[in-house]
């Protein structure tokens, strides 16, 4: 009798702390401190990534695990140390349970050793260079690599009977690790390649682009950074470099949806590889684009709005698993190994590596309907990175 | 006799502006008290300890020597990357870092400063923005060394006389930043007041006379220009060893252009000025920028045209209301 007595009201105990532990996490908002470009060259970045979370909020509730996701948004205008500084003060200040956002390599790379001193999530909505997840055990990625998307390509030019390559990238992280990965690849193939690099800031394409004219290419790989490649294709066009026979092909930055309507017609014929399409075909993808259009007055999500709307999904699937426990070890361990269907397509977060592994599909940019579109026409499954993977 | 009471009222006159004004101890103690005051904007504070070095190095060339400088940060920058380099190669101790970063802008301040000194005001302006643009790039190209548009990684920082740690909250950072801030004002302010500081104003008001009585304009200019390089080299490493990281944004051309608001603001040729408006120039764009992160620049544009059009009076007037009633308390209290 006293023993059942016992049990049961060590029962009733748990019970009760465990509801008002509950009720206290639910009281208390988890953090989500954003740090995006919402001003300067990247800020199409930050406009995506931002109306992709409010999205997320809106289609997929503010509740998750018990817990009300609170977003902070800072915007640090594509400068390292501002992102920093803006990390820094949402960790101190803001007592934020996690970091996400990161326009631009630099960015996500400065903020890596506050991550690892405050023990604090840090999700990569964006930045694309291979190496990012290793400046920190707490950094986490949902949007792709550099190497991730190139080397598809690489595969698929070479079946394609393309011998000769021009590169021109951006000169910084995700640039070099495009043109690295896609000429090693290439060049293992059997193909020769060519190479030159653009600065990042303020870059003129004219001389580099002359140069791509005279030695006559079979294609030219191009990667620029998100939101320049309207830039870019208005001078390789001026050039007369597609009606010259030149084959435009590269990661699928370079048409990115936000922009394609602006490019217009001269994008049409461009193959990319990429992990997203906004023509995506799946009905999952078709509703994603609906409600953003909807609520973004007709812009059309491209790469990055997925990659903020599934950090999102993460920072929830992750709070779900831990039921309500925000603590940045936890996070971090629920988020491993992490997996669910995404407009992408399916996605997982590599338990070693916290990369995320997709499919990369092979597309054309053609009209459909009156719409410039990037159609997949090919898929790869399951692509990890394959820098980390042949370590 | 009547020379004589001349030479002394002269004297007087000179030694008045070194006497500290009590509005001056109650800012120094204001700015030591807001470590204990404002706990958790310390890195922000850290940040305006760091503009306001910056911004009192241009003061000593723009407002003192009266030479106009479109490229300040081609020296700020010089700074940033000797102390990261140094702290990444060398050694992390900050002092010795502190030393690194100034020597080298003063060193690039030195071999610049035929070209500042040759030409008129517009040349000037070229010239030192182009300076800066060369910088920039050789920034940007030399991958090896800084890191180019991915920025130097891999800065760490030992703790401050081998005690203080650098810390997440930015204690140390904000302290050291603000002490080096402190020294680095005291040997300003001992300069602006000597005979060289005097002969730089002669200099800015009017070359010719300046040079008729004997005051050997180049080299005191080239002084002069070294010396604020110097500075800015310090606000630099400050900025360098407190990030833990440089970026290309360090010899960018905004930086500059935001030197020169910020002195617009605070006003120039008063060693104050330089502090005041870094004081209002980051708490403006903090405070907008927090309220509307989209279109802060905005705001802080159609508020600098605003102040330039005519409000500038009105803090300056505020300023000095504010510095009079508390020298009047301090005088008060003397009593």
């Amino acid at each position: 009798m006293t023993h059942r007595r016992t049990v049961l009201g060590g029962m009733l105990g748990l019970a009760l702390a465990a509801s008002t532990s509950g009720y206290a996490l639910a009281q208390e908002a988890v953090k989500i401190g954003l740090i995006l470009p919402m001003t300067g060259p990247f800020a199409s970045t930050g406009k995506q990534i931002d109306a992709a979370v409010k999205l997320f909020l809106a289609r997929e509730g503010a509740v998750h695990g018990g817990r009300k996701l609170e977003v902070i948004l800072k915007d640090d205008a594509g400068n390292a140390d501002a992102t920093r500084r803006l990390a820094q003060e949402l960790v101190v200040n803001d007592k934020v349970a996690v970091l996400a956002g990161f326009g631009l390599t630099p960015l996500a790379m400065a903020t890596a050793q506050i991550a690892t001193q405050a023990k604090v999530p840090e999700i990569v909505m964006a930045a694309a260079t291979a190496s990012i997840t290793e400046a920190s055990p707490y950094i986490v990625r949902t949007s792709f690599t550099l190497p991730q998307a190139s080397e598809p390509m690489a595969d698929w030019a070479a079946k394609n009977g393309i011998r000769k390559v021009f590169t021109v990238v951006t000169d910084y992280g995700p640039g070099i690790d495009a043109e690295t990965s896609f000429a090693g690849r290439f060049k293992q193939a059997g193909g020769t390649v060519e190479s030159v690099r653009v600065p990042l800031r303020n870059p003129d394409f004219a001389p580099f682009l002359q140069r791509v004219s005279e030695a006559k290419p079979d294609a030219l790989f191009v990667f620029v950074p998100s939101g320049v490649g309207a830039q870019f294709m208005k001078q390789f066009v001026e050039r007369g470099l597609d009606k010259a026979g030149v084959k435009l092909i590269g990661p699928g930055d370079v048409v990115d949806d936000d922009i394609l309507e602006g490019i217009g017609d001269v994008a049409l014929g461009t193959i990319t590889t990429h992990h997203y399409s906004a023509a995506h075909d799946s009905p999952a993808n078709k509703e994603f684009v609906a409600a953003f259009q909807k609520a973004n007055a007709g812009m059309r999500p491209n790469f990055m709005a997925v990659g903020g709307y599934d950090g999102m999904k993460l920072v929830a699937k992750a709070l779900e698993a831990t039921k309500g426990d925000s603590s940045g070890d936890k996070l971090i361990a629920a988020m491993k190994g992490a997996s669910w269907e995404s407009v992408r397509g399916p996605v997982k977060i590599d338990p070693e590596t916290r990369d995320i592994i997709q499919n990369i599909y092979v597309r054309k940019t053609q009209k459909v309907g009156s719409e410039l579109h990037n159609v997949e026409f090919e898929t790869i499954k399951d692509v990890k990175d394959p820098v980390k993977a042949r370590k | 006799m009547r020379a004589e009471t001349f030479e002394s009222r002269v004297r007087q006159a000179l030694h008045a502006g070194r006497r500290w004004h009590p509005a001056e101890i109650a800012f120094w103690c204001l700015a030591f008290a807001a470590f204990l005051l404002f706990p958790s904007q310390l890195l922000l504070l850290n940040e305006i300890a760091i503009l306001a070095l910056f911004a009192l190095s241009l003061d000593l060339i723009l407002g003192y020597a009266g030479i106009v400088s479109l490229g300040h940060a081609a020296f700020l920058g010089t700074g940033a990357y000797a102390a990261g380099l140094f702290a990444k190669h060398v050694g992390g101790d900050p002092l010795a870092g502190l030393a690194a970063g100034m020597a080298a802008a003063g060193l690039l301040g030195l071999v610049t400063s035929p070209l500042v000194l040759r030409g008129t005001d517009l040349t000037r302006l070229m010239i030192t923005l182009g300076v800066a643009l060369i910088l920039y790039e050789l920034a940007n190209s030399l991958g090896w060394l800084t890191g180019g548009a991915d920025g130097l990684q891999g800065v760490v920082m030992g703790p401050v006389l081998g005690l203080f740690d650098f810390d997440i909250f930015g204690r140390t950072a904000y302290l050291y930043s603000l002490c080096v801030l402190f020294t680095l004002f005291l040997v300003a302010r001992r300069v602006v007041h000597s005979p060289f500081g005097l002969s730089l104003r002669a200099i800015r008001d009017n070359p010719l006379r300046a040079s008729a009585s004997g005051v050997p304009n180049a080299r005191r200019l080239a002084a002069a220009y070294t010396i604020a390089a110097t500075y800015a080299g310090a606000a630099g490493a400050l900025l360098a060893q407190t990030t833990q990281f440089v970026s290309l944004d360090v010899l960018d051309f905004h930086r500059s252009a935001d030197l020169m608001l910020v002195l617009i603001i605070g006003g120039a040729g008063y060693l104050y000025g330089g502090l005041i408006g870094a004081i209002a120039f980051k708490l403006l764009q903090d405070a907008i920028a927090t309220f509307t992160p989209q279109y802060w620049m905005f705001w802080i544009g159609l508020f600098l045209v605003l102040f330039v059009l005519g409000g500038r009076e009105i803090i300056h007037g505020g300023v000095k209301a504010v510095a009079g009633r508390l020298a009047g308390i301090g005088r008060g209290a003397a009593r």
